[in-house]
């Protein structure tokens, strides 16, 4: 066992030193911003004294390393600091959103991951019949889609004409669990057919490769029944393949979800960085980033770590 | 070669010929917008939301201009920023990953390293960051989609490039004396063309969504220009009515990128020879 | 005489017809051939590649892969029209009464079971025995093909296997229901030669035990005459020749069998060695060398190659030969020793070398279809190393590119234009030959360049390098596993095991004994085209009492 503990423990932290540099990246492009961050805040009306003043309280007097630790050091224990634009603690704003954002995606992929790998098995295994090439041209369509347009279709439809659900996705901390699930549908709704239409064209790529293996051969020339194929020499080995596709895709999910926010209104983490980006209000640009890309790192991370323990030849070394 | 893919093109399925169509259009209404369309882009020619009436074939926007004719010069902006910006991705990663297969060694590393940094953090993401920096104008979006769209062509051309640089006839090329550039143009290009062009298409659908998704949040092309996803931004309360209107630049988004998807699907499935 | 041809007919193939469907349309892999097998016997199909051998052993187990079909002919075993049957009747039969071993065992079998699971698999579902008793009845047979710790190498998983171990597990596999009919599809092409005797060995033993037919499919003349008791020779998909083992040895009557029998006939006169004091023109000083720092590869090798002379360096997969191209060549810098040039010290890293130095050293690689790149036409395969060493141009450059493409029995106006797709294996090497050549080296090394060759297309290229070697004065390090080769074109040979010179020197010094143990191994391994030579090796070798047979 210990190879594969060694493994994984590497794999661990290489994904912590990524979202290091990472941290780092988001943390130095701000010094790339042409002229001075106190300056743009405040305008070019304001005083010289105003702008020394409004440097020394954002501390950027102090050196860019200093900052950095001290920055990541308060991001450690929660603290984001505050927004430039209302001053208001940003692990509050921040805070209740991502619980919704991360919501609206759970909800999503609840729904998108089993659709996707039960029609892309199947796809698989009646490959070129007339359903296959159907879902082919549905999928390939289907990933073509800009989200908002997906998303104003399902509110023509399902809301104006024959409202069914809400356009405005309007949720609060007391909303109850299946309230959200009734004024969210339509979000989650949109996400999943994007997703699902990546997921399912990837699920079946990898079943068609594991299909062509020799020993699937071989255990047909065994004469084992076609489900059995299926299930006991197929499937142990599209784990990992499956894993990788749907870490790939919620990592996606979790992007995707911004433009998502924006057309329902939903009160996630992408529609306050999109408001915050219009506004140039960079410290939760920045916290609000790091949220997004620490938990697409997350996501990786434990997609190649599972794929490394579901792959029988390191399980079992010789 | 172009008898080849003539050869292949006649076996090629409806859908691909459904997209060489589409495509072609584009182009067409990309180069000749300023002689089909009825009135100027940016005019103001009536009031605002108009109906669809015989003046105007399919109603005003917000502001009063005429949405076809935003439309049609829509396919000029929209796209052709796409197009640029996909070139100056599949340049710089296209280079970039060639190199770091043929050279190898700590060139390769490094490169690697970095690209794999910069795919850590999700693209739209990145994108929002680096314009809330250096500003949201046209230009700024180019270069910043570029360079990180980049990262995925360098990923694709160094696996490419890599399946032939293993091959022993590079290395009887190398062992003859042969030099860098001689190696890329003469080995390792001429057998990676198709996948090269099917990312060139699957790329250019990525950065067109994106663009039309920078557009729409508001972030990306800046009004007057026509552009369809801010045109979707502009009259998206048009839904609330039951107004389709707002859905045509959009469909006009989604059946560019359609096409190219059947295209470089049928690119795809013919030059890998799979009987999949 | 075959006595088992009085016994009664399990198989009965006529007229099969099999197409595959390949650029839009089907075409014919097999084109009507008749198969009687009886119970207990072995029927050996031989043919080089393309001729359908495996289509046909498929065939009889009613199977055809993904695109293939059965358009005409039938298939009975037993009494049972197997292309008419039904899939679930043909799925019954298969693995309980026919069996299949394919040739790579570490691809056919699922690496996530554990191999007796997968022994016990089709017994339990076919319904013939309860898993612990297949479990126990596995043991008892990876017992019976002496592999070693047969009690628990079952529980193990197939990476954790070796090849030759993996062959013989599969193998046993296939008896776990007792078929009456094993198809053994090249079960022992991938393996070493030293391998290879165990499992031909054991595959015998255990088929003879359990009075199993078995239909053996390969391309290798020696083995077959070892392991079946009729011989069916395939060309194309049409039958050749047909006849009982040693009948067909010693009178082949169709001139194509005559001829695949020959081709270990061939073999150029020993030559005079060269004198003391003659500069050797490459010579490989005490060279140790390796990838990285910890893992070396080559320990201490040291040999000598004289002009006009082929060197002949032989081994085992493993044994550093190919690697010690690597070095000779640049492409691989030693961490010790060093390559000499006619004396001249050569720089280890090839990048360091002059133009005229790496044209003097040319490679011919061993499969032909990688090393010619598939978008130049041979015309610019052949003409870049005439302008680039030689700096020849224009109607010069044309001429010289017809004058190669005489010399490797090439018609110049029909082949000049074409692609590498357009060619055949052996015109492929050719054309590779004729690359090497047009550097006007001293000294070419030949990496097992017709292992990959059909060996009627093989020894062409053979008579081929040998005449040019007399025509041009070229020096070959000529590597390779294959004895038979090394008997028909060396000068010297040279053993290699592990990384290391095991033997050198003449080749008629090195084929009589007495020889290093390495060396009386690998000689007395290669398989000899005589049906006794396998159980006289084997008593041979229990009387010397070898080693068990684990690898």
């Amino acid at each position: 066992m210990w190879p594969i503990l060694r493994m994984v423990i590497q794999r661990l932290s290489l994904g912590l030193l990524t979202l290091f540099v990472v941290s780092v990246i988001i943390f130095s492009s701000v010094e790339f911003l042409p002229g001075d961050l106190a300056q743009e805040i405040l305008g070019q009306a304001a005083t010289p004294e105003t702008v020394a003043a409004f440097r020394k309280e954002l501390g950027l007097d102090r050196p860019p390393v200093e900052r950095y630790f001290t920055w990541l050091g308060n991001v450690a224990q929660g603290d984001f600091g505050k927004s430039l634009a209302n001053n208001r603690e940003i692990s509050e704003l921040i805070g209740q959103r991502l619980l919704n954002t991360l919501f609206l995606a759970g909800f999503a992929a609840t729904i998108a991951v089993p659709l996707a790998i039960t029609l892309g098995v199947l796809a698989a295994l009646y490959r070129n019949t007339l359903f296959d090439r159907m879902i082919n041209v549905f999928t390939l369509t289907s990933i073509s889609f800009p989200e908002f347009f997906v998303a104003y279709i399902l509110i023509l439809f399902f809301a104006v004409n024959w409202g069914l659900f809400p356009s405005i996705s309007n949720i609060g901390p007391e909303t109850s669990f299946w309230d959200k699930v009734y004024r969210t549908m339509l979000p989650a709704l949109t996400l999943t057919l994007v997703v699902v239409a990546h997921m399912m064209r990837m699920t079946r790529a990898a079943i068609i490769n594991l299909l062509a293996s020799p020993y699937i051969e071989m255990a047909r020339l065994k004469g084992i029944k076609p489900g059995r194929v299926i299930v006991k020499h197929a499937l142990p080995n599209a784990l990992a393949p499956i894993i990788n596709v749907v870490a790939i895709n919620l990592a996606y999910l979790v992007v995707g979800v911004v433009v998502v926010e924006v057309v329902f209104v939903y009160p996630g983490l992408g529609q306050l960085l999109v408001d915050s980006v219009s506004k140039r209000d960079i410290t939760v640009v920045q916290a609000s980033s790091l949220v997004f890309a620490a938990t697409y790192i997350l996501l990786n991370l434990t997609a190649d770590v599972l794929s490394i323990l579901t792959n029988p030849r390191l399980l079992h070394p010789r | 070669m172009l008898i080849a893919v003539w050869k292949e093109l006649k076996k090629a399925p409806f859908t691909a010929w459904f997209g060489i169509a589409v495509i072609l259009s584009y182009i067409i209404v990309a180069f000749f917008a300023p002689v089909l369309t009825p009135y100027g882009e940016t005019q103001v020619v009536g009031d605002e939301y108009a109906p669809w009436t015989s003046e105007f074939l399919l109603g005003t926007d917000n502001i009063g201009r005429d949405m076809l004719s935003r439309l049609l010069y829509g396919a000029r902006n929209t796209v052709g920023i796409a197009f640029v910006t996909t070139c100056l991705a599949f340049f710089i990663g296209g280079m970039a990953g060639l190199i770091a297969s043929t050279v190898g060694g700590w060139t390769d590393q490094i490169l690697s390293r970095i690209v794999d940094v910069l795919m850590a953090i999700p693209q739209l993401i990145f994108a929002l960051l680096l314009l809330t920096i250096v500003g949201t104008n046209v230009v700024n979006m180019i270069l910043i989609i570029a360079l990180l769209d980049s990262t995925r062509v360098f990923r694709l051309a160094r696996a490419v490039a890599t399946n032939v640089v293993v091959m022993d006839f590079v290395e009887v090329a190398r062992l003859r004396g042969e030099g860098l550039w001689w190696l890329i143009r003469h080995e390792v290009l001429p057998n990676s063309t198709a996948p090269l062009i099917a990312e060139f298409g699957l790329r250019f659908c990525f950065v067109f969504l994106l663009i039309a998704a920078l557009s729409f949040l508001g972030l990306g092309i800046q009004p007057p220009t026509a552009d369809w996803g801010s045109m979707v931004r502009e009259n998206a309360t048009l839904i609330t009515f039951g107004d389709i209107t707002p859905l045509l630049p959009a469909a006009a988004i989604a059946l560019l990128t359609v096409a190219v998807n059947f295209v470089v699907d049928w690119m795809l499935h013919a030059s890998s020879g799979l009987k999949d | 005489m075959n006595d088992k041809s009085e016994r009664e007919i399990l198989l009965t193939i006529r007229d099969l017809h099999i197409e595959g469907f390949s650029d839009e349309k089907w075409n014919g892999i097999v084109h009507g051939v008749d198969i009687d097998l009886h119970k207990g016997e072995v029927l050996g199909l031989i043919g080089e590649s393309g001729a359908g051998k495996s289509t046909i052993g498929l065939a009889a187990m009613g199977f055809t892969r993904d695109g293939c079909r059965i358009p005409k002919g039938t298939v009975v075993f037993d009494g049972l029209e197997l292309t008419t049957a039904g899939e679930a009747k043909r799925r019954e039969l298969r693995g309980s009464r026919i069996a299949y071993v394919a040739q790579s065992a570490a691809a056919a079998f699922n690496p996530a079971h554990k191999l007796i699971d997968q022994y016990s698999e089709a017994p339990t579902q076919h319904g013939i025995m309860a898993k612990s008793k297949a479990e126990q009845d596995a043991v008892d047979l990876y017992r019976r093909l002496r592999l070693p710790n047969p009690d628990e190498i079952g529980f193990r998983y197939p990476h954790q296997v070796s090849g030759g171990q993996l062959q013989r597990a599969m193998t046993a596999m296939a008896m776990s229901c007792r078929p009456d009919l094993i198809i053994f599809d090249e079960p022992t092409t991938a393996l070493d030669v030293t391998t290879q005797i165990e499992v031909l060995a054991a595959i015998r033993d255990i088929v003879e035990q359990f009075d199993t037919a078995a239909i053996y499919i390969t391309h290798d003349l020696a083995v077959v005459a070892q392991m079946a008791d009729r011989i069916m020779v395939l060309r194309y998909g049409d039958l050749v020749e047909e006849a009982d083992t040693r009948k067909m040895l010693s009178h082949p009557e169709e001139d194509y069998t005559k001829t695949l029998w020959a081709v270990r006939s061939f073999q150029k006169p020993q030559k005079q060695l060269a004198g003391a004091g003659e500069t050797p023109i490459i010579s490989v000083e005490h060279v140790t060398a390796g990838y990285g720092k910890s893992v070396m590869v080559l320990h201490d090798v040291s040999f000598d190659i004289h002009d006009r002379r082929t060197v002949a360096v032989v081994g085992e997969s493993g044994s550093g030969k190919s690697t010690t191209a690597r070095c000779i060549t640049g492409l691989l810098p030693p961490i010790e020793g060093r390559i000499l040039h006619n004396g001249n010290e050569l720089p280890a890293d090839f990048r360091k070398r002059s133009k005229d130095q790496l044209r003097q050293i040319q490679m011919i690689y061993q499969m032909p279809d990688t090393a010619l790149n598939p978008r130049q036409r041979v015309r610019d395969v052949i003409g870049r190393p005439l302008d680039f060493y030689l700096g020849i141009r224009g109607k010069e450059k044309e001429k010289r590119i017809h004058a190669l493409l005489e010399q490797i029995e090439l018609e110049p106006s029909q082949f000049i234009d074409r692609f590498p797709g357009e060619l055949s294996g052996g015109q492929k090497q050719r054309i590779c030959i004729a690359r090497a050549l047009g550097a006007e080296p001293q000294f070419i090394i030949c990496d097992e360049v017709t292992s990959a060759l059909d060996q009627i297309v093989a020894e062409g290229i053979l008579k081929l390098l040998f005449r040019l070697q007399e025509e041009l004065k070229l020096a070959y390090m000529f590597i390779t596993h294959d004895l038979a080769t090394v008997r028909a074109i060396s000068d010297e040979v040279v053993v290699m095991l592990e990384g290391s010179v095991v033997e050198a020197g003449p080749k008629d010094v090195m084929f009589t004994p007495p020889h290093h143990d390495y060396t009386d191994l690998l000689l007395s391994s290669v398989p000899e085209m005589d049906p006794d030579w396998l159980s006289d090796l084997l008593e041979a070798r229990k009387g010397k009492s070898m080693a068990p047979a684990g690898n």
